[in-house]
């Protein structure tokens, strides 16, 4: 048997799909309350799923990574399954470590694919997606997260839905100190345009020059509705908050359309930015490795081209813009 | 406060990641190293912390005898001490990793740290398990992602840790001794001093030489993403592509 561990998140049972491609049966499992299993019953029917193992406990009404992994962990002891798939977003990677340094089992994560048996053959992603690991995973019972975007993309072939997916209540037994790792507050973001859900991400790196030169970004970036990005060489140089860096070790994106002016194209940088539908370079080196792998490119200075492409905007917009 | 910062070195290839013969590693003949970004944050926080609140920094790195450039450029930004866990050239699996960093912790035990860092995940392998692993095997509570941390409580015998998910901020309250894995943005590390490097080139390392058991998860080969990408349309030059950047604009429906 293999677990999937699913939630209320869109593309949470994307995973199912690349569960299907290492074997069968797949069964859910899932955190949450009867009402929360209920609903999520509903839909794993749907995905041709028969079990769902619901986890609750007084200690996971919300989200502490200790609780969770400790929970799954007690799971996968009382199943023994051959296998436990879960997202790779921060959470599920988080879950899933947890459980895999408490069952002290292997995990293999960022995984874009899984061939079944024993060792289960894995690729994974590394450096964000710099390159790719082909690597053999051997325990009793494996665990892996799929990288983020990659169970999208596996062929849910021919689900058949189910006729009930019966909910099986598991209730761990979790040492109260694990509450020290609890949520115990939380801000919620304002609404503004956010740099990882933008459609338009206008950044800039070395070659905007300064802090005061990203004004014209800014207000190219206001006329595309659009969020401001940067380069880690703006980060460091205090030009842009790290919030605006694009890349491994900042915001992985997938805009539109990505504008990336003055920026060489290193691949720790490529690695945030190349799930953009289109890459516009503005550069000065046409031999710079963003201007090759862009979809456009503009030759020229950041200075001289953004002001004329604002004006050009606003001219055609008519005398009122 | 006593910190521990674990760090990894890493290469910093540029635009082409090159591989070796055998595909096992990048080719780094022509390549530098660097510490982690997470992880130079996290040696810039527990300066800060230490700074701040007295105590001692300590950074470990398990790896090769090279991760010695690592500890020393830590040292340059103001850590007190430098562990290197020598486990030879070859890459470990991060079950191995874990291992060799919980050994040599505990070899240290003598004074127990009430901190240890590490970053989120390294930036070459990125396991995302490391610090996790290393935690729970010190039963010290960890969280992960972490891009703020306050020394809270009377006594100072707790922190306060933030970390953005997609919804806004979550906040954390840890009591110490506890392990944190942090992401850049936490803050903006220092370049180190003159003297700093001075300093850091002549400091005494301790070795702890180790040699892990290998965990389950096998390298086989790595590989290059395959990069079907078209060379780019090129719109113009200078100013003068301004109406063919706006057609382009008008077509992708961005304005
Ligand atoms: C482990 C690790 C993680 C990293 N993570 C990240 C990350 O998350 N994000 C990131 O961005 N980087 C990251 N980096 C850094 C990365 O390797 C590069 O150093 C960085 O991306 C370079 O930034 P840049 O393109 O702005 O600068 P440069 O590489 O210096 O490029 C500047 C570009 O601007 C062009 N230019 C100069 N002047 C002008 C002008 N007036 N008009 C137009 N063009 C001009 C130049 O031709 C050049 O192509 C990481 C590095 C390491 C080692």
């Amino acid at each position: 048997m293999l677990l999937t561990v699913v939630d209320e998140q869109p593309g949470s049972l994307d995973t199912l799909g690349m569960a299907r491609t290492i074997g069968t049966p797949v069964a859910a499992v899932a955190f949450g309350t009867a009402a929360d299993g209920a609903k999520l019953a509903d839909e794993l029917v749907k995905h041709g799923v028969g079990t769902l193992h619901l986890i609750s406990h007084e200690l996971l009404t919300d989200y502490a990574p200790e609780a969770f992994g400790e929970a799954l962990a007690q799971l996968i002891a009382r199943l023994r399954p051959e296998g436990v798939i879960a997202t790779g977003d921060d959470r599920g990677a988080e879950v899933m470590a947890q459980a895999a340094a408490r069952a002290r089992l292997p995990l293999a994560t960022q995984c874009v694919s899984v061939t079944g048996g024993d060792p289960w053959q894995l690729t994974r992603i590394r450096g964000g997606g710099m390159l790719l690991e082909d690597a053999e995973l051997t325990a009793a019972t494996k665990l892996i997260t799929v990288a983020p975007g990659a169970a999208g993309a596996a062929e849910i072939s021919e689900v058949r839905a189910v006729d009930e997916c019966v909910v099986e209540a598991f209730t761990p037994e979790l040492a109260p100190e694990l509450a020290r790792t609890r949520v115990v507050a939380r801000t919620t973001r304002g609404d503004g345009v956010s740099l990882a859900t933008a459609e338009v991400v206008v950044s800039g790196g070395r070659g905007v020059g300064s802090a005061a030169g990203y004004a014209v970004l800014e207000e190219l970036a206001g006329l595309l509705g659009g969020a401001v990005g940067c380069s880690r060489v703006a980060t460091n140089n205090g030009w842009r908050p790290h919030s605006d860096q694009v890349g491994l070790t900042g915001t992985k994106i997938s805009p539109k359309l990505y504008i990336a002016c003055g920026i060489s194209g290193a691949t720790q940088h490529w690695v945030g930015c190349m799930d953009a539908a289109a890459i516009l370079a503005v550069n000065t080196d046409p031999e710079a490795p963003m201007v090759t792998r862009a979809t456009y490119a503009v030759i020229g200075d950041v200075h001289d081209v953004l002001p004329a492409v604002v004006a050009e905007i606003r001219a055609r917009a008519g005398p009122r813009r | 406060m006593e910190v521990l910062v674990c760090v990894k070195r890493v290469p910093a290839p540029g635009a082409k990641v090159p591989l070796t013969e055998d595909a096992q590693d990048i080719d780094t003949r022509h390549l530098g190293f660097t510490i982690g970004p997470h992880e130079e944050c996290a040696v810039e926080e527990a300066v800060r912390l230490v700074e701040a609140h007295g105590g001692h920094v300590t950074v470990l790195a398990a790896g090769p005898p090279e991760v010695a450039e690592q500890l020393r450029y830590a040292l340059a930004m103001g850590a007190d001490r430098g562990v290197l866990v020598d486990t030879g050239a070859a890459e470990l699996d991060p079950e191995a990793t874990a291992a060799a960093v919980v050994h040599a912790i505990r070899t240290l035990d003598a004074e127990p740290f009430d901190l240890v860092l590490f970053g989120n995940e390294s930036a070459d392998a990125g396991h995302y398990q490391v610090g996790i692993r290393v935690a729970c095997e010190l039963g010290l509570p960890i969280v992960g992602g972490i891009k703020g941390i306050d020394v809270d409580g009377a006594a100072g015998d707790r922190l306060r840790l933030r970390r953005d998910v997609a919804t806004g901020v979550e906040v954390y309250e840890v009591p110490l001794p506890t392990a944190a894995a942090v992401k850049e943005g936490l803050n903006l590390p220092r370049y180190p001093t003159m003297p700093g490097r001075l300093k850091a080139r002549k400091a005494q390392l301790l070795t702890i030489p180790f040699e892990p058991a290998a965990g389950g998860l096998r390298k086989v080969r790595l590989r290059q993403p395959h990069d079907d990408r078209e060379a780019a349309i090129v719109l113009g030059h200078g100013a003068a592509a301004a109406p063919a950047v706006v057609d382009v604009l008008e077509e992708l429906g961005a304005v």
